[in-house]
């Protein structure tokens, strides 16, 4: 089957991506999603807090898939449901498979990746002990409750101060669990502050800062966690720290890791720092007409983030079908110091830019009081003031296009300035 | 009343079950565990060893060098996984280089072909991530890996297709000897055999204590373990091993048959036979010596930690007879490396045990030595396509990680064996081995099997019996 | 991202500061004199592709009434088709919040 264009992934990035491609011309689109229905991970998002930005609203997560499926519905874009890619070849044929059809090829003149990401699991972060019944990643607990109707355990005890393990503290509560804290090792969240609130503070759920779980124990089933308080500074456990807590359940939402087992096996390059695609500003991969966009370049908080980069993917994907993306300069590259993890995108021709520039960013610590400074050079471009910046809320910059006039191909400096102490 | 019980089924259990199931016996495996291959047949390093590291004269030298040749025609016959890549023992000092030609002088009197020992920039020719700091290596073209856990499900299988009984979650209690054999106690029920083969792993001590006077001892020592990624694989081509001590082959890099890299062991003294945590400082030493031998091993993918009991026998060899005191009752005891190699070769070693004991062995015609297992993803393109026309289940991925179809699945679950857990399903398909560890497809693989199985969500079980997954509907 | 609000109560008198809108202001008064939560769970559903489907009050409800809401919720059992925003339980509580479905099922 041909196609102009192929999104993989019917999550809220791929839907996103698809429509605005529609909605630049493009007619001729397919989504590839592996579940039985669009939506993504937003099906087993039940909380609200979504599409403030986007909508204007506050939406629980599958009524902004709703939204974005409904969109979909009223045009020709083509779904593949129950439906997996297994592998995609230069010339831009994906193979995947379902149980209908089996084994067959779609060819595209554009592709949108749009896979989204997994959880870090236990012995990614290496927690000794048993290996019983009742650890699970938050995420799958979440699906088991909120799409299965299944409940995980009585007694939680939950690792990560990520928003998904926030999230399911409230969640098992309500459904009539208890959680006796969420064990932090870090001594700020790494989620939002306002599931802090809503979540935690809101419920009564207590949330040990600078803690650690350090061994999980159960012969069958787990009975105990043992928790160790940390070195504020190090990290490391401090010795005769440890104390028992008798659980039953043990709730890890300890990161998130974006799904490139695809983009690898195809021999697109990967950012070390992001696990995703080095992507330019059109949002287009090392693989030409290849576009990445949502979780699967960088881990969002937000999914109007997400629509808002994917409408970006997908609005370049339709302009590469049509020709019209030019490559004429060499690309500016971002260069990120001074407490900033990473900016997506990476590098980015001037020429294809908007008036306005969205850069994307995270700090890996706390800052107070700063600046995100732009440089060339040794010249500043751009300095602008922000109050505050946590590692777990990302950074949208919005910088005039114009500050990089001529500068075509030179390196560019983001760093954040702390504010001088008067 | 059967004609021969055999306690355990772990690799040794399930290799003579399946050699005894070639003759006209009625004949049981019993398993205190909720499915078979639950003690360290599910968690060693998975090494079909070349045999030139037991002592010459010994019975574990025998049956290593006797087994391990074994292996291609037997996994072929049960469609497991194996790969003979060699092994190299690493030497980085002088006296270390000295152990290197006593272990290739013990290989030559074992009988073990190909042996010799190379210079580091060979060793590196075929393990470029080695350590350059290596002086020699001592080359074993003939070792292996094997996936231990298919292999001893497909044993299973093959003795159940061809005959046999089993019983799971089947604890002996105690045994009397009665005028025609053996009465076997426990907590779900009696068996009454004529012939008892103990080979009940760390606790084959405490079975033949049973019956018996004791004559030997089982030190249960746990090993402890890296699974690394299959990214990092490109760090090891086959297994390398330090230099042995006296407490064992040491702690190795080896690269698993299904191309993820194990780590490990330790080899520690453990009172609590049943143990298998794992500790941070055990891992710390498993990481220690690992980097010794591949300086840039990293664990920082590592997708699990396991633990293993290995049974030391007080004697140092395996214990392989019938017993003095107890007629037909025989020990196949201290099976610890390497008893996965010799597997197949201690299976014929009890046959003509239980052939001198006075068991009539009169050969099945019908005997199928054949166990077949479709892997989706190693199929051909045209078999794929008529495989999923037939059944369309095989079109549709459930372990996005290894790529494990639904229709995989299923059929594990209607085996002559059937999992009915998560991790035996694990264990034979491999859905949860990836990445995710189970992630995305823990909850898919939990609905196939309440499904498939006809029970609520809340009675499956992750691996041991009361491992409960959930606790019932939200509402 | 999110404003810090400071309340500062003296008698019958509340002042809120650190808001940028006017919402965060009444938002940081109900948070001292009402406080009101929105409860997002899943109701039992028939006929649907999954056995829940997710549901939310239409409002923030009494804080302290969070639980009895859950009951409410819990005791539903629904029959698919249903589509975003149907009212399923009308009124809960005597409150004037509605249970709506949020997603087509």
């Amino acid at each position: 089957m041909n196609f102009d264009l192929v999104v993989v992934g019917g999550g809220p990035a791929g839907m996103a991506a698809a429509l605005e491609a529609y909605n630049n011309g493009i007619k001729s689109i397919a989504i590839v999603e592996r579940d039985v229905e669009p939506g993504g991970i937003l099906q087993q998002c039940i909380h609200n807090g979504f599409g403030l930005h986007v909508f204007k609203e506050e939406l629980t997560g599958p009524e902004y898939a709703q939204r974005f499926i409904n969109m979909t519905k009223d045009t020709e874009i083509k779904y593949f449901l129950d439906t997996i890619v297994l592998d995609i070849a230069q010339d831009k044929t994906l193979t995947v498979m379902n149980s209908k059809q089996g084994i067959f090829e779609l060819k595209a003149k554009a592709i949108v990746l749009a896979m989204g990401c997994r959880e870090r699991t236990r012995s990614g972060i290496g927690i000794a002990g048993d290996r019983p019944s009742g650890v699970f990643t938050a995420g799958a607990a979440q699906r088991y409750i909120n799409i299965e109707g299944q409940m995980v355990g009585k007694k939680v005890i939950i690792l990560g101060s990520g928003d998904i393990g926030m999230i399911m503290a409230r969640r098992i509560v309500l459904e009539g669990g208890e959680v006796i804290a969420v064990v932090a090792r870090s001594s700020f969240p790494k989620g939002l502050t306002r599931n802090v609130v809503q979540c935690l503070d809101h419920y009564n759920i207590p949330m040990w800062y600078s803690h650690n779980i350090v061994g999980i124990y159960g012969k069958e089933r787990v009975e105990k966690v043992v928790v160790a308080e940390c070195d504020k500074k190090t990290k490391a456990v401090i010795p005769g720290t440890e104390k028992e807590y008798e659980c039953d359940t043990v709730l890890l939402s300890v990161g998130l890791i974006p799904e490139n087992e695809l983009s690898r096996q195809v021999g697109i390059k990967i950012d070390r720092k992001t696990s995703g695609p080095v992507v330019t500003e059109s949002m287009e991969t090392s693989m030409e007409g290849v576009f990445a966009c949502g979780n699967v370049v960088h881990v969002h908080d937000l999914v109007d983030f997400v629509t808002e980069e994917s409408r970006k993917a997908g609005k370049n994907a339709a302009k590469y079908i049509k020709g019209e993306i030019t490559k004429n300069s060499q690309p500016n590259v971002f260069k990120v110091t001074g407490g900033l993890s990473y900016a997506v995108p990476h590098m980015f021709r001037p020429e294809n830019l908007d008036e306005k520039f969205d850069i994307l960013m995270r700090v890996d610590r706390v800052f107070g009081k700063c600046y995100l400074v732009i440089t060339e050079g040794g010249k500043e471009l751009g300095r602008y003031k922000k109050p505050f910046l946590t590692p777990g809320e990302m950074i949208k910059l919005t910088v005039p296009s114009s500050i990089f006039k001529g500068m075509a191909g030179k390196e560019i400096g983001i760093t954040v300035e702390p504010e001088e102490e008067k | 009343m059967y004609d021969i019980a055999i306690i355990g089924a772990g690799v040794t259990g399930a290799a003579i079950a399946r050699e005894l199931s070639r003759y006209q016996l009625k004949l049981i495996v019993l398993d205190k565990g909720n499915d078979v291959c639950a003690g360290t047949s599910k968690a060693n390093s998975s090494i079909v060893h070349a045999g030139y590291d037991p002592e010459p004269g010994t019975l574990m030298a025998k049956l290593n060098s006797e087994g391990n040749p074994m292996f291609d025609k037997l996994c072929k016959e049960l469609s497991v996984p194996f790969n003979r890549c060699g092994s190299f023992v690493v030497a980085f000092t002088d006296e270390q280089v000295e152990t290197l030609k006593v272990l290739l002088e013990r290989g030559k009197k074992n009988g073990i072909p190909g042996l010799e020992i190379v210079d580091v920039k060979k060793l590196l020719e075929k393990e470029p991530a080695a350590s350059p700091d290596a002086k020699a290596a001592l080359y074993a073209p003939t070792a292996g890996v094997v996936d231990p856990m298919l292999l001893t499900t497909a044993l299973m299988e093959n003795a159940v297709m061809n005959g046999a009984d089993y019983k799971l979650n089947y604890k002996v209690e105690s045994i009397d000897k009665t005028a025609d054999g053996y009465r076997i106690h426990s907590g779900s029920g009696d068996i009454d055999a004529k012939c008892v083969i103990n080979a009940a792993g760390v606790y084959s001590d405490i079975i033949h204590n049973m019956v018996a006077a004791p004559d030997f001892s089982i030190t249960p020592k746990i090993g402890q373990y890296f699974l690394l990624d299959k990214s990092e694989n490109d760090k090891i081509q086959s297994v390398l091993f330090p230099c042995p001590d006296k407490n064992g082959k040491g702690i190795l890099v080896a690269r698993s048959v299904h191309g993820n890299v194990i780590l490990g062991p330790t080899s520690d003294v453990d009172q609590d036979r049943d143990d298998t945590g794992t500790t941070d400082e055990a891992l710390g030493r498993v990481r220690q010596g690992c980097s010794k031998l591949v300086p840039t091993i990293t664990t920082r993918n590592c997708i699990r930690n396991f633990a293993g009991m290995r049974a030391e026998p007080s004697t140092g060899d395996f214990i392989i007879r019938e017993v003095k005191d107890a007629p037909k009752f025989i020990d196949v005891a201290g099976i610890k490396s390497p008893g996965l190699s010799a597997a197949p070769a201690i299976a014929l070693y009890v046959v003509d045990i239980v052939r001198n004991c006075g068991i009539k062995l009169e050969a099945k015609k019908d005997f199928n030595p054949i166990v077949k297992r479709t892997v989706f993803m190693e199929l051909s393109p045209a078999e794929q396509a008529a495989l999923v026309k037939k059944d369309p289940r095989y079109g549709r991925i459930i372990c996005r990680c290894e790529r494990i179809t639904e229709g995989e699945i299923v059929d594990e679950i209607h085996r002559p064996i059937p999992a009915v857990t998560l991790d035996a399903i694990k264990r034979r398909c491999r859905p949860g081995m990836g990445r995710c560890q189970g992630g995305f497809c823990g909850p898919k693989v939990h609905e196939i099997l309440a499904r498939e199985l006809g029970c609520e969500w809340k009675d499956i079980v992750l691996d041991k019996k009361g491992s409960y997954i959930l606790t019932g509907k939200t509402k | 991202m999110g404003c810090r609000l400071t309340v500062t109560i003296c008698g019958d008198d509340i002042k809120v500061t650190g808001n940028t809108c006017k919402r965060g202001e009444i938002y940081g008064k109900n948070e001292v004199t009402d406080p009101r939560r929105m409860i997002c769970s899943t109701a039992r559903i028939e006929g649907g592709v999954h056995p829940v489907v997710p549901v939310k009050t239409d409002k923030p409800i009494p804080e302290k009434l969070k639980f009895k809401c859950m009951d409410v919720i819990n005791a539903l059992k629904l029959k698919s088709p249903v589509v975003a925003g149907d009212v399923v339980a009308a009124n809960i509580l005597d409150t004037d919040v509605n249970i709506v479905v949020t997603r087509n099922m």
